[in-house]
C-alpha cells in the first residue's frame, strides 16, 4: 500500500511541525539534564559510589551502602521496613522520623522513604546512623556527599623538584592512585572516583615554579579533584607503583639526549587530547619513542580469554625501556597505562617527540616467532615543498626503517629466535617520520602463556635493543 | 523524586506521540491502496554454469605464514566485473572450508566487486567478514594479501585495491590492517613477494 495526496499540504506542515518540536523535546531532555547526583563511600572492605535520589532533599539507599560493608538483610511489613546488618537489627517506618537501631531510638532528620520496597535514608542522618550499624565512626562530607567509613583517607604532599630532567611537580600519595587525568591550555586536572582523597592542609597550594605556580584541591559530587595550573602543557607520570605521579613541563631542547635516562622514566602524556601534544616546540626529545598498540577500550587481540594484546604489548614496552634505559638511550612511552589512544594521536605523540626511532609492540597468538614490519609506503616521499604527506610521510624515512629492521632481525637470528621481515599497512607506521618499526610477538613453540614469561620478554627486549644499539650512529645521523 | 525537567519532557513527548498519532490516522484515511506488484521483480543473477577456466588463487597459510599460488578451475561468467566477484567467492570457499589453511568466520562473504576505471578495483565484504576475522598484524595481511593478489592476477589492469565492509570504510580488518586507504597493487606485490618465502 502506498500513501496518496489528498489536501496535502497543510497536514504536511502539521506533520513537519510537529516533528520539530519533537526534535526540541528530545534536545532539551538530553542536554538539559543535570549531571546524576551521586555519594561515594569509602571504606576498607571497598570504595563504591551510589546515586542519589531527590526526595525533597536527598536521600540514598541504606541497603545499598550497608551491602558491601558485611551481611545485610531486610524485610518489609506493610510500611514498617526492617533491615539486619551482621548482627545488628534496625527498624524504620514510611514517612517517619522515628526509627529503632540495636533497640535504641534515633531521630533522623526527615522521614524514612519506602519506595518499591527499598528503604531510603536521608543523607543527612549517615553521620548519625552509620556508626551504630557499623559500630565506628565515619566522616562525611555533606557538600561533597564523600562518606569515610574509618580510617581510610589517602593523604597527599606536593612539591617543586628540580633535577637533570628539568623541575616538576612531585606529588607522592599514601597508596596507589589512579586518577582520571585530563588537560586543557594552562591546567591539568586529576578527578579521583575511587579514592578516599582528603585535602592537604590548604586547598590552594602555591610553588616557587615559572612553569607551575599553583594547585588547587576540590571536592564535587563524590569525588576529589585536584587542578594544577601550568604556563605549559603538562604532563603527568606514575611512578612507585602508582603511588608518585609527577606533573612536567617538557624541557627545553638540548640538541642531545643525555646519556643516561632520568629516574622515574615512565613518562605518560596526561591525555591524548590535540591540544596538548606531549613534546610541543622546544621539547625534550628522545632517543626512541615506544608505542604498546591498543589499550583502554581497545583489547587488541584476545590472546587467551584472560589475556588481552593490549597488556602483553604494555607489559613489553615497559621490559624495553628499561632495556634501552640501561643502554644509555632516553626512551618515551607513549601509553604507560591502560587507556585509548587513535593512530593518529599516537602519530602525533611520536612525531612531537623526534625520536631517533619509532618503535610499535603487537602481540599475537598466531603462530610463532618474531616479525618485524615496515610501513607500506612508496619509497618517494608524495609531499608538496615543506609538507609531507600524512599518509605517506614516512617514506623519506623508509630506508632507514629498513636498516633498522634488519639489524633487529640480525639481533633475533643470534639468539635463535624465529623472525620475519615484512611490510606492512599497519597505522600509525605511514604516519612517522622518523625511522619506524612494527614488531609483533608471537608466542614460542610453548603456546600463548609463554607471551607472558618474563624470561621470553627479556629475550625479546633485549635483541631489540641490541638491534637498536647496533645502528645507533646512523639512527642518530638520520634526525 | 521524578524530576521536574524529566516530569515536563515526558508531558511534552505524550502529547507529541498523541499529536503524530492523530496525524498519522488522518493520513491513512485519506490514502488510497495501490495494487502490489504481482511479484518481485529484481533480476536475479544466474547461478555460474558452463566451461570452466584456469585462474590463480593466492591462498594464504597460516602456519608457516605464507602465501601460495594455486591453480583452479572454476566456472566464470563473461562480465570482467563479474569475473572478479566469482574469483574471490571461489577464494573466500577455500578459507570457510573445514580443512581451511586460512579460517575466516562463518558467514563471510564477498558481496560485490566494483571495478572503477583507472585501475581501481573495490571489494565489498560483508560485515561478519570482518567483524569475526582473527585479530593480529600477519593474520589480516595474510587475508588482504590473497585478496588483493588473487584479483590482479587473474583481472589485468587493477592497479590499485579499496577494502568495504558492508559498503563503508572500516578502519581496520580486525584491529590492524589499515582499511581507510587504498592498497597498491605494485606494493602488495612486493609484499606477496615476502609472504611467499
Amino acid at each position: 500500500m502506498r500513501w496518496s495526496k489528498r489536501d496535502g499540504a497543510g497536514e504536511r506542515r502539521l506533520g513537519g511541525w510537529l516533528l520539530s518540536i519533537l526534535f526540541l523535546a528530545s534536545a532539551f531532555l538530553v542536554t538539559g539534564a543535570p549531571p546524576e547526583k551521586q555519594i561515594s563511600i569509602y571504606s576498607k572492605a571497598a570504595n563504591y559510589s551510589l546515586p542519589v535520589i531527590e526526595h525533597g532533599q536527598d536521600y540514598v539507599g541504606l541497603f545499598e551502602i550497608l551491602e558491601p560493608l558485611g551481611t545485610v538483610r531486610i524485610k518489609s511489613e506493610g510500611s514498617k521496613w526492617k533491615l539486619r546488618y551482621n548482627d545488628v537489627d534496625s527498624e524504620f517506618t514510611n514517612d517517619k522520623k522515628q526509627a529503632k537501631v540495636k533497640g535504641r531510638e534515633i531521630d533522623l532528620p526527615a522521614n524514612f522513604v519506602l519506595e518499591e520496597g527499598r528503604g531510603l535514608v536521608p543523607l543527612a542522618s549517615l553521620s548519625t546512623l552509620l556508626p551504630r550499624f557499623l559500630g565506628g565512626p565515619v566522616t562525611f562530607h555533606e557538600n561533597s556527599r564523600r562518606l569515610f567509613v574509618g580510617d581510610v583517607a589517602v593523604h597527599f604532599t606536593a612539591q617543586i623538584s628540580k633535577d637533570a630532567a628539568g623541575s616538576g611537580l612531585v606529588m607522592n600519595f599514601t597508596v596507589p592512585v589512579n586518577p582520571s587525568i585530563s588537560t586543557e591550555p594552562g591546567k591539568l586536572r586529576m578527578v579521583f572516583n575511587h579514592e578516599a582523597l582528603v585535602a592537604p592542609g590548604s586547598q590552594t597550594l602555591t610553588f616557587d615554579s615559572a612553569t607551575i605556580p599553583s594547585a588547587g584541591y576540590t571536592e564535587d559530587n563524590g569525588a576529589a579533584k585536584i587542578e594544577v595550573t601550568g604556563t605549559v602543557p603538562l604532563f603527568a607520570s606514575f611512578s612507585n607503583d602508582g603511588k608518585t605521579i609527577t606533573i612536567s613541563a617538557p624541557s627545553p631542547a638540548t640538541g642531545q639526549a643525555p646519556a643516561v635516562q632520568a629516574p622515574a622514566a615512565p613518562s605518560l602524556p596526561a591525555t591524548p587530547a590535540e591540544t596538548t601534544p606531549p613534546a610541543a616546540a622546544g621539547a625534550r626529545r628522545y632517543f626512541a619513542v615506544l608505542d604498546a598498540s591498543h589499550g583502554g577500550q581497545e583489547r587488541g587481540a584476545a590472546l587467551s580469554d584472560q589475556l588481552s594484546e593490549k597488556d602483553v604489548t604494555l607489559a613489553l614496552a615497559r621490559r624495553l625501556r628499561q632495556e634501552l634505559g640501561g643502554r644509555g638511550l632516553t626512551t618515551l612511552l607513549i601509553r604507560d597505562g591502560d587507556f585509548t589512544l587513535t593512530p593518529d594521536q599516537r602519530a602525533n605523540l611520536a612525531n612531537s617527540a623526534h625520536p631517533a626511532i619509532y618503535i610499535c609492540l603487537h602481540a599475537t597468538s598466531q603462530g610463532s616467532g618474531i616479525r618485524l614490519y615496515t610501513a607500506m609506503v612508496p619509497a618517494v616521499a608524495q609531499g608538496r615543498g615543506p609538507f609531507l604527506d600524512w599518509d605517506t610521510a614516512q617514506s623519506p624515512f623508509l630506508s632507514l626503517s629498513q636498516v633498522a629492521a634488519t639489524n633487529i632481525s640480525a639481533e633475533f637470528g643470534r639468539r635463535q629466535l624465529p623472525v620475519r621481515v615484512l611490510i606492512a599497512s599497519l597505522r600509525p607506521l605511514n604516519n612517522i617520520i622518523a625511522p619506524a618499526v612494527g614488531v609483533e610477538v608471537a608466542p614460542p613453540a610453548e603456546g600463548v602463556s609463554s607471551l607472558t614469561l618474563p624470561a621470553y620478554q627479556d629475550l625479546v627486549a633485549v635483541s631489540i635493543a641490541a638491534g637498536i644499539v647496533d645502528v645507533r650512529d646512523k639512527l642518530e645521523a638520520g634526525r | 523524586m521524578i524530576p521536574r525537567h524529566l516530569l515536563i519532557g515526558v508531558a511534552v513527548m505524550l502529547a507529541l506521540v498523541l499529536g503524530m498519532s492523530v496525524y498519522a490516522w488522518r493520513m491513512r484515511r485519506g490514502a488510497t491502496p495501490t495494487p502490489e506488484p504481482a511479484a518481485y521483480a529484481r533480476p536475479v543473477a544466474p547461478p555460474v554454469q558452463g566451461p570452466t577456466e584456469q585462474v590463480t588463487l593466492y591462498v594464504a597459510y597460516d602456519d608457516p605464514g605464507t602465501l601460495r599460488a594455486q591453480g583452479a578451475r572454476i566456472a566464470l561468467p563473461a562480465g570482467r566485473q563479474e569475473r572478479a566477484e566469482e574469483l574471490l567467492r571461489a577464494l573466500i570457499d577455500i578459507y570457510l572450508d573445514k580443512s581451511s589453511p586460512h579460517p575466516l568466520g562463518q558467514g563471510s562473504e564477498i558481496r560485490n566487486v566494483y571495478l572503477v576505471d583507472p585501475g581501481l578495483a573495490v571489494i565489498d565484504t560483508n560485515a561478519a567478514f570482518s567483524d569475526t576475522h582473527r585479530s593480529g598484524v600477519l593474520v589480516e595481511e595474510l587475508t588482504v594479501a590473497s585478496l588483493t593478489e588473487t584479483l590482479s592476477a587473474n583481472i589485468p589492469g587493477i592497479n590499485r585495491v579499496k577494502i568495504l565492509v558492508d559498503g563503508r570504510t572500516r578502519d581496520t580488518l580486525a584491529g590492524h590492517t589499515d582499511l581507510t586507504g587504498f592498497f597498491d597493487v605494485s606494493q602488495m606485490n612486493q609484499l606477496v613477494g615476502q609472504l611467499q618465502q
